[in-house]
């Protein structure tokens, strides 16, 4: 059968013509086919092959003609239709590689149509606004700025709540959706433990904890440290995180940590966690450690929670089985848990060379979780610890730029940030005050974390080797000894590269241990030699 | 709860879009996954009561907004500018008097004018007789006994000062999809001509002309020829190295083509139809005075949409840049002229440049010139020199248009439509003002052309719009 479609008025480049042409002609069914502009020699050419002369009277050179000689109508349509398909076919002339930028949310939509996260990280007073319109258009969002209203952040929960999305943060710093970091995240195996953390550090410790436990993740939702804490947000981003994580096949146990939740929103996530169906680990900083349920398991510290959700998923199917497995540090490396002897052999170690006067610990941290988990245990072994992070107020400090007594100093609060980067990015503050804090002849141990992952700085033990340096030298001036013990959250897949990090610090005699629990019980323990007057 | 949506983007392919700190997009490119970065910057530049209207109209209009803005689009798409005569102003343009002027722009009285305006007046009334001298025809201009109005009042549209005065001749052009009519004067040429405000013998004596001469020649040969499909010779002129505003030798060469065989076949002295070839010849802007009229009467036709964020107007008076929404018919929003960032002619600089005048800004607002940058490598030199600057160019158009020409296609883009729509929301939103090529004229009267390059519209004129068409239709504001 011989078919002619015309559309009136279409200019189209001959070159243009005759690649269509030559499309239809290759197209099953077709016999014959051309697609032209009606010139009068077009014309006449088409009625030469006996298309039907009628319907092109009246045409002329501005008029596209598509003319399929077709085996039957289903080939003939599917013809004329690839004809229009191939004329006005779109191309986006895309960068070669890299990523492609382009001035707004709708604008990468039109780009993408099927992402499926925004994530957002412009200045506070425009984040709600932002985060509400990528909801709006069904994207997941996760909102790395902070200085998002309480009332905006429960509006954004509650309409991404309505439409299924997860809506992590406001001020969240990190989350590992589809084994991809998204802002602060670590390159961490993928595995069968899925998490949902209220706090940015504590979600990168236990992540990388868990790789190096020989585990992986699936999933890792931040979700804002309001989420939970405040019972007006009521969880609304947990909750939903926690029901995707119970009914995701590659998510076999489930791993919650954060700081105190509200009681009536620690009671549904508790809720949720049983219903989920799958054994679950629950952390919640520096709140009391309730005993084990049938599928929950209790943590105490990060580390715990970590080695836990590695057990649980590694064949133990109850917390109790899984605790029996845990052995102390003599000889079984892989799931074991510091013993009181080994911590007291390292810091005995290094408190021998103590000098007079060394009294006090002094934590500097970038980051916020590590610093409270380090304050937590702290202050409740050395009975005080000041910190700008501290819930009592007796504690907290007067003045966060000068340390007195024994100190825990959370370096990325707004108080030190308030117009400069992040410590996690730029640890030069950090620096400075371990140097400030060498000088202090009172100071006995200094406590460190460091940091890697996406994000982060690119050497951010590299950034702190000037100070340790001056401040081990300033000491050792004054007839004493200044032991600096210090983490370093990572994987060897980091891109600061993790064994470099370590070999990094250990070369200027700083203890690193293996968790921040562990560098911080170290730590804890000179401490208290030094308070017992151990130093000679 | 419903996880559905979690689980599913548990399943699929991380895809990111990135709002903010760069390192993020950069992080997922280099594990993998997909992200596009947004060159975020605050909506309308942080002005609260613009982003309060963005946000009233995105919670909720009286009329669709979405449906309007296609139907807008559609006429534009559908629109077909044909060229269907000469004729004379006083005879043709709705609403011409012998005592009225049209100026290009938003209205503007005489005291306010810019220099270029007011010499290419004093030109108007030289050449329509009402004056002898320029002192003379300054003093009528002054004295309030001739009238001012904007050419886009009449259905028409004028280059640079854009004057249109009673005995002018002007080509008519008929929107065959819509039957609306435009009207546009013929193109004078370089050098010192009216619409640059030069109005010296030299300037009248071609004006006198162009009126006696030519234009009889060019109606009778287009007579023989017939109607010029506007949409199809664009077409081709954006695959010939035109964009269809500052680059127009491609399609002086196809008008020249088409007519040339009427012309040669008329009954005059071949003295005067070569005279009159030649002087197409040697204007290679004798085609801007025909894709004026054609974007003209193509928007025009999507003028008056109840709910539509369509603009279908931008122009220039050298003294205030306006524009109009579809939506808000009758209605200019304007904000000072802009200077221009250009490159000049020999002997000139930006001290002697005039602010932004003319109505060519049409063809943007139709989706050629400045948005069809990419299809004219031939005068990158405009935006920074080279074919990839072009391109950039046009791609941030697509940021603020809501479609893309089927007939106007770009070769470097792979034949991918030329941005068309405007939407005054998405130009408020992100920032990105439309791209605006223009020649520039001596701030003096009586100089003329010193160069040409790009503008930068006043963003105030697009916020003041959309708070406006919010006003009128956002259910709370």
């Amino acid at each position: 059968m011989k078919r002619i479609t015309v559309k009136r008025g279409a200019y189209y480049d001959s070159v243009f013509l005759m690649l269509a042409t030559r499309g239809l002609k290759g197209l099953a069914g077709v016999r014959d086919a051309i697609v032209a502009m009606a010139t009068p020699m077009n014309v006449e050419l088409l009625g030469d092959m006996g298309f039907p002369s009628a319907e092109l009277d009246g045409l002329g050179p501005n008029d596209l003609v598509v003319a399929v000689d077709a085996e039957g109508d289903q080939a003939a349509e599917a013809a004329v239709k690839e004809a229009f398909e191939s004329l006005t076919k779109k191309k986006a002339a895309e960068a070669a590689g890299g990523v492609a930028k382009v001035g707004s949310l709708s604008a990468a939509l039109a780009r993408d149509p099927d992402a499926n996260v925004a994530v957002i990280s412009v200045p506070g007073a425009y984040a709600a606004r932002e985060a509400g319109k990528a909801l709006e258009a069904g994207l997941h969002a996760m909102v790395f700025s902070d200085n998002v209203s309480l009332e905006d952040e429960i509006a954004l929960k509650k309409l991404a709540v309505s439409k299924g999305l997860l809506m992590m943060g406001p001020d969240c710093g990190t989350a590992i959706v589809n084994g991809k970091p998204l802002c602060f995240a670590n390159a961490v195996r993928r595995g069968p433990i899925g998490v949902v953390a209220a706090s940015g550090t504590g979600l990168q410790e236990t992540t990388c904890l868990i790789d190096r436990y020989g585990s992986g993740i699936s999933q890792a939702i931040g979700t804002g440290g309001r989420d939970m804490k405040n019972a007006a947000v009521g969880g609304m981003t947990s909750l939903l995180a926690i029901e995707a994580l119970a009914a995701d096949p590659a998510t076999r146990v489930i791993l919650v940590v954060g700081k105190p939740p509200a009681p009536e929103v620690a009671a549904k996530v508790v809720a949720a966690l049983r219903a989920s169906g799958k054994p679950a680990v629950a952390h919640f900083l520096g709140a009391p450690v309730p005993a084990d349920e049938a599928t929950i398991a209790y943590a105490s510290d990060l580390e715990e929670a970590a080695l836990l959700a590695t057990l649980l998923a590694d064949g133990s199917n109850d917390p109790a089985t899984a605790r029996t497995r845990i052995r102390d540090d003599s000889g079984n490396d892989r799931y074991n848990r510091p013993s009181k002897r080994a911590i007291e052999a390292i810091a005995v170690a290094e408190a021998e060379r103590l000098g007079e006067g060394q009294r006090f610990l002094r934590g500097l941290y970038t980051g916020g979780t590590l610093c409270d988990e380090a304050l937590f245990l702290a202050h409740a072994a050395l009975g005080g610890v000041r910190s700008n992070n501290q819930t009592d107020p007796a504690w907290t400090m007067a003045d966060p730029l000068r340390s007195e007594g024994h100190a825990v100093i959370d370096l990325g609060d707004d108080f030190f940030t308030a117009g400069k980067p992040h410590p996690m990015i730029d640890p030069a503050a950090r620096a400075e005050r371990l140097e400030r804090e060498g000088s202090d002849p009172e100071t006995a141990v200094v406590l460190i974390d460091v940091v890697l992952g996406y994000g982060s700085h690119d050497d951010p033990a590299g950034a702190c080797v000037p100070a340790i340096r001056a401040a081990k030298a300033a000491a050792a001036a004054r007839g004493g000894y200044l032991p600096v013990i210090a983490s370093v959250t990572g994987t060897p897949a980091d891109p600061q590269g993790y064994a470099g990090q370590i070999a990094a610090l250990e070369a200027e005699g700083v203890v690193v241990m293996p968790s921040n629990y562990r560098a911080a019980l170290v730590a804890i323990e000179i401490a208290r030699i030094a308070a017992k007057g151990g130093a000679r | 709860m419903n996880a559905k949506p979690v689980l599913a983007l548990f399943n699929a392919e991380l895809r990111a879009i990135n709002l903010g700190l760069d390192s993020f997009a950069a992080n997922l490119d280099r594990e993998g996954a997909k992200a596009i970065q947004v060159d975020w910057r605050p909506p309308a530049g942080g002005d609260v009561k613009a982003i309060a209207a963005l946000d009233a109209i995105a919670a909720g209009t009286k009329v669709d907004v979405e449906k309007a803005n296609a139907e807008a689009v559609r006429r534009i798409l559908a629109a077909e500018p044909t060229v269907i005569g000469i004729g004379v102003a006083k005879d043709v343009v709705p609403g011409m008097e012998p005592d009225l002027i049209l100026h290009a722009g938003p209205p503007v009285t005489w005291d306010r004018m810019c220099g270029p305006m007011r010499g290419a007046v004093i030109g108007g009334l030289i050449f329509e007789g009402l004056a002898k001298t320029p002192e003379e025809a300054e003093k009528l201009a002054a004295s309030g006994r001739i009238r001012f109005d904007p050419c886009h009042h009449h259905d028409a549209v004028g280059p640079m000062a854009g004057i249109m005065t009673a005995n002018m001749p002007v080509w008519i052009l008929e929107n065959k999809a819509f039957g609306n009519k435009a009207y546009c004067t013929l193109n004078e040429g370089l050098g010192k001509v009216l619409r640059y405000g030069a109005y010296s013998s030299e300037v009248i004596d071609r004006l006198t002309w162009m009126r006696d001469e030519l234009a009889p020649i060019l109606s009778k040969a287009l007579a023989l020829h017939g109607p010029i499909d506007m949409k199809s010779v664009i077409a081709q002129i954006l695959q010939m190295g035109d964009e269809g505003h500052n680059r127009n030798r491609a399609g002086t060469s196809i008008i020249i083509r088409e007519l040339a065989p009427h012309i040669v076949m008329l009954d005059y002295p071949k003295e005067k139809l070569s005279r009159a070839l030649a002087f197409l010849n040697a204007n290679d802007h004798f085609f801007l005075n025909l894709t004026m009229p054609s974007a003209k009467c193509t928007v025009d036709a999507a003028a008056g949409i109840e709910g539509s964020t369509i603009i279908t107007t931008m122009a220039r008076n050298g003294t205030e840049f306006g524009i109009k929404l579809s939506g808000l018919p009758g209605r200019w929003f304007t904000g000072p002229a802009g200077v221009i960032d250009g490159l000049y002619l020999p002997g000139f600089g930006p001290e002697h440049a005039s602010r932004d005048i003319g109505d060519s800004v049409i063809t943007e607002t139709s989706g050629i010139g400045g948005f069809a940058m990419a299809a004219a490598p031939a005068i990158v030199k405009f935006v920074g020199g080279s074919p990839k600057d072009a391109i950039d160019v046009t791609m941030r158009m697509y940021e603020i248009t809501n479609a893309e020409s089927e007939n106007y296609r770009i070769p470097a883009l792979d034949f991918r439509g030329t941005p068309t729509g405007i939407d005054v929301r998405k130009v408020v939103e992100t920032g990105i003002l439309p791209a605006i090529n223009t020649g520039i004229a001596h701030k003096d009267p009586g100089v003329g052309m010193v160069g040409a390059g790009l503008v930068k519209p006043p963003e105030n004129a697009f916020r003041d719009a959309l708070v406006a068409f919010a006003e009128k239709y956002a259910k709370r504001l």
